[in-house]
């Protein structure tokens, strides 16, 4: 089964309905998307297929087709990523667990929405769990990730 | 597939064991330190009087790194950044060319009140304030001292400055005087600056973690990975204490990727060449139980024992004068009853465990807060000495007291398995298993009566607490006297408010039953204070006076309560009028060595509670990070919140109801209240920062629903009409 992720193509031999989170992670071995759940409750396994923040835990890796796949180790090789620029600047991990599936789904919001609300910004990012409790501050780099974005475009 | 034997340490370890490497104050441990491992049930080592082996917690490197190694574990609450924070203070060392690594597991790293390695109660800064200025001081000792000899100039005429030695236009950098340095004697002592002096402890002071964060580049226990390594899932006992009768694993080893099926004391593992085979395995396993006692269990059983048991005597934990008479003499009485459930821990990265043996070692690698304690458990079960077992301790997601478990469980099972299984293994719980598997937050419950004077204040408290023990059974039930498990009482045996009631009496029972507990961040504080702290809302009323001016009455000769309780009070404009339908509510509490005072504005809609805004002040003594000790009482508050309007573990027919986040509910970026912390400026002993801002919010919350509707909650979670 072929698939690009992060932009490399991949040709894996692995069943159809398997997710394609346990692909990324135990077959790949690209191990920044996390297992949280398994049922698209806490956000951990946020990837990006095409544009959209998509759960890898219950997307199946033969319905990825042709779409690109990015995965947090794809959005910039040494954390240059608005995104991670903003999250470094505002303090905002702690233990880090779920911060790869935060990140991507502010990426995701930020493609669609460059200037996001607060209420826009809990509406994309309430499927991520923490519990760490680092929300307030994964509001705060969101909003900074923007303004970094706009910066440099 | 790449391969994760290249460990930053172990490459370190195999090259500085040739002295020609040039890298110096190196990790080299002395072979005497390389004895047995602290049994628990010794007694706790107290504070080290001798100066500790700078060896085994710095390395400064030839090319200018200084790599400071952690006695503890990072599991989110900063002290990767605040223990190098504290060897930088005294080293004068260049902070970019910081980097961190968790220690292996050895003596030299036993926790210097617990006697064992483990990270745990708050506890890690402050027992480590000196420690590791200590290491510091002396590498800047040897630093110094190497350029005075270089240069042939007194050592008074040599500074340490931002990774150098300079004396008048002469100037050598750490690395380069480093091989120089190793080879003298550490001193026998050295001076540590005064506060006046401090340069970084106190000063905001970013994660040295985040780059590695925000890249997904961190390496937590899930991602470990090496040739050969199999991952395995157990199914683990439908109800607590069941035992495998008998399972059929044909159906299990027919799915494509299945390698073994092994029985184990926590139940059947399937293991497997990844996680999604060994997870079909396991579904396509079929097992039968002996259920045991255990299937009897029920919640609403429970609850109603718990409810009869708080109208019995208990054990003593705390009493003065003569409360039953004065009570029964008292101007009023009150009377309440506090119950709150099971909690999980739910860390975001479930439990899991990597092991590999072979002949004479056995290699973890996991998210462990108790590597002393898992150290011994996993020799022996593996067969070999305890200093045969290598712990590679890898950043953990979440701790919050789950991965300190003194019965090893997710470490020990790991061991079984690879050792039934004859491969390496990494045993992976699912969300499922992870928040089945137990060693919960105890189910308590509370009946107080309080007895109030004609002035208002009480004269009579008397307190009874029911609540399964954490420490009974375990190597900490050496820190209980007459039965009483002091994580059961804390917060209130101990509490200002008992104390200065002139007649008071705390009795406990202590329950037992199938299921196993642990602490839980903030351990019997997550009730204490709520049950205390609500209690003392209701008798401010019932005295007539403000929530607020009452406090300050009962804790006028407590400065540290009334510091936090002014500086929050007066940061949320206590008193001050607020937007139509919000309402406030407080509390203050005093938990592993600081004080915290919240201010929490709520409104509610119907039955849902809305929690907007909470106002945080704290009081730490000394606080090394101000980022970091923000950062421990935002997520200590979520943390408590999530409790409080969610969290609840049932049992029904001995299974737990709960599995999943979908029904085990915690809080959520769209519930997320803005959060303000304030941190009183002290140059008190530095105090705890991980746990002690959970206990006043849940109670804090509760006063301000009071005000809001007039209905006074007790039982947690919280649930209007």
């Amino acid at each position: 089964m072929k698939l690009t992720v992060n932009g490399k193509p991949y040709d894996v031999d692995v069943p159809g309905d398997m997710p394609l989170l346990w692909v990324l992670r135990d077959v790949l071995g690209l191990s920044g998307t996390k297992y949280g759940c398994g049922m698209a409750q806490c956000g951990a396994c946020t990837v990006l297929v095409g544009n959209e923040a998509q759960r890898a835990c219950l997307t199946t890796v033969g319905s990825v087709g042709a779409e690109p796949v990015t995965t947090i180790e794809g959005l910039s090789v040494d954390g240059t990523h608005p995104v991670q620029r903003a999250w470094v600047e505002e303090d905002v991990v702690q233990c880090g667990y779920c911060q790869s599936g935060q990140i991507m789904s502010a990426v995701a919001l930020l493609r669609t929405t460059p200037r996001p609300s607060d209420a826009q910004i809990d509406e994309a990012l309430s499927g991520n769990i923490c519990r760490c409790g680092t929300y307030q501050r994964v509001r705060a780099a969101v909003h900074r990730a923007a303004k970094l974005a706009e910066a440099t475009r | 597939m790449s391969a994760h034997l290249d460990h930053g340490r172990r490459r370190f370890l195999q090259t500085s064991a040739g002295a020609a490497s040039g890298l110096v104050l190196g990790f080299y441990l002395p072979p005497g330190l390389r004895t047995v491992v602290l049994a628990a049930e010794q007694a706790p080592a107290a504070a080290a009087t001798a100066l500790p082996d700078a060896n085994a917690f710095l390395h400064v490197g030839t090319d200018d790194t200084v790599t400071i190694r952690l006695a503890h574990s990072e599991m989110g609450q900063g002290i990767w950044t605040t223990l190098a924070m504290l060897v930088a203070e005294e080293l004068e060392c260049d902070w970019s060319r910081v980097r961190v690594e968790h220690a292996p597991a050895a003596p030299v790293y036993a926790h210097l009140l617990f006697g064992v390695q483990g990270t745990g109660g708050s506890t890690t800064t402050w027992s480590e304030f000196d420690r590791y200025r200590q290491v510091g001081a002396i590498a800047r000792d040897m630093l110094v001292r190497a350029a005075a000899e270089r240069w042939k100039v007194p050592i008074s005429n040599c500074r340490a400055e931002n990774g150098a030695v300079v004396s008048g236009g002469s100037r050598l950098s750490y690395g380069a005087l480093a091989e120089a340095a190793q080879k003298l004697a550490p001193p026998a002592e050295v001076a540590l600056k005064p506060a006046s002096a401090w340069k970084i402890i106190g000063k905001p002071t970013k994660r040295l973690d985040s780059p590695e964060k925000v890249t997904g580049k961190a390496e937590f226990g899930l991602d470990v990975r090496f040739p050969g390594l199999m991952t395995a899932v157990i199914e683990r006992p439908p109800v607590f204490g069941a035992k495998v009768r008998g399972f059929s694993a044909e159906k299990a080893r027919a799915v494509p990727g299945v390698k073994a099926v092994v029985q184990v004391p926590s139940g059947v593992a399937v293991v497997a060449e990844h996680f999604w085979a060994a997870q079909q395995g396991r579904e396509a396993l079929q097992v039968e139980w002996d259920e045991g006692p255990g299937a009897a269990l029920d919640s609403a059983t429970l609850h109603a024992e718990y409810a009869a048991l708080a109208r019995t005597p208990g054990a003593k934990a705390a009493a003065a004068g003569d409360t039953a008479a004065a009570l029964a003499g008292a101007a009023r009485t009150i009377e309440a009853e506090f119950d709150g459930p099971f909690l999980a821990h739910a860390a975001m990265e479930p439990l899991n465990c990597t092991v590999r043996l072979s002949p004479g070692k056995c290699e973890i690698w996991t998210g462990t807060q108790f590597q002393g304690i898992d150290q011994p458990a996993a020799a022996k079960i593996a067969g070999v000495k305890p200093e045969q077992v290598e712990i590679h301790t890898t950043f953990l997601g979440g701790g919050f007291g789950r991965r300190a478990a003194p019965a090893s469980d997710f470490v020990t099972d790991a061991v079984h398995v690879a050792k039934a299984a004859g491969m390496p293994v990494k045993v992976v719980w699912t969300r499922e298993d992870d928040t089945r598997g137990g060693y919960f937050r105890p189910m308590f419950r509370h009946r107080a009566r309080v007895g109030l004077g004609p002035d208002g204040l009480p004269v009579a408290w008397h307190h009874v607490i029911v609540c399964q023990s954490i420490m009974a059974g375990t190597p900490f039930a050496a820190m209980m006297q007459n039965g009483i498990d002091p994580s059961s009482v804390e917060g209130v045996a101990d509490s200002p408010y008992v104390k200065g009631t002139p007649n008071h009496l705390v009795e406990l029972h202590t329950p037992t039953s199938p299921v196993p507990v642990l602490w839980w961040r903030s351990v019997g504080h997550t009730h204490t204070a709520f049950a205390a702290e609500t209690l003392i809302d209701d008798l401010a009323r019932a005295a007539g006076k403000g929530p607020l001016e009452y406090r300050r009455a009962l804790l006028k000769d407590h400065p540290r309560h009334l510091g936090v309780l002014n500086l929050a009070a007066e940061q949320a404009g206590w008193g001050t009028a607020l937007p139509a339908g919000r309402f406030r509510g407080l509390a203050v509490h005093e938990s592993f060595g600081s004080w915290v005072a919240q201010v929490a504005e709520v409104s509610v809609t119907g039955t849902r509670v809305r929690v907007h805004r909470v106002v945080c002040a704290v009081d730490c003594g000394i606080c090394v990070n101000p980022e970091g000790v923000r950062a421990q009482m935002e997520s200590a508050i979520v943390y408590g919140l999530s409790a409080a309007l969610h969290g609840a573990i049932t049992l029904k027919n001995g299974r737990v109801e709960q599995s999943n986040f979908h029904d085990y509910e915690v809080l959520r970026l769209d519930e997320m209240p803005t959060v303000e912390v304030h941190i009183v400026p002290s140059r008190e002993k530095p105090g705890g920062a991980g746990e002690p801002g959970t206990p006043p919010i849940a109670p804090a919350v509760a006063n301000a629903i009071f005000a809001a509707t007039g209905k006074r909650l007790r039982s947690l979670p919280f649930r209007l009409g």
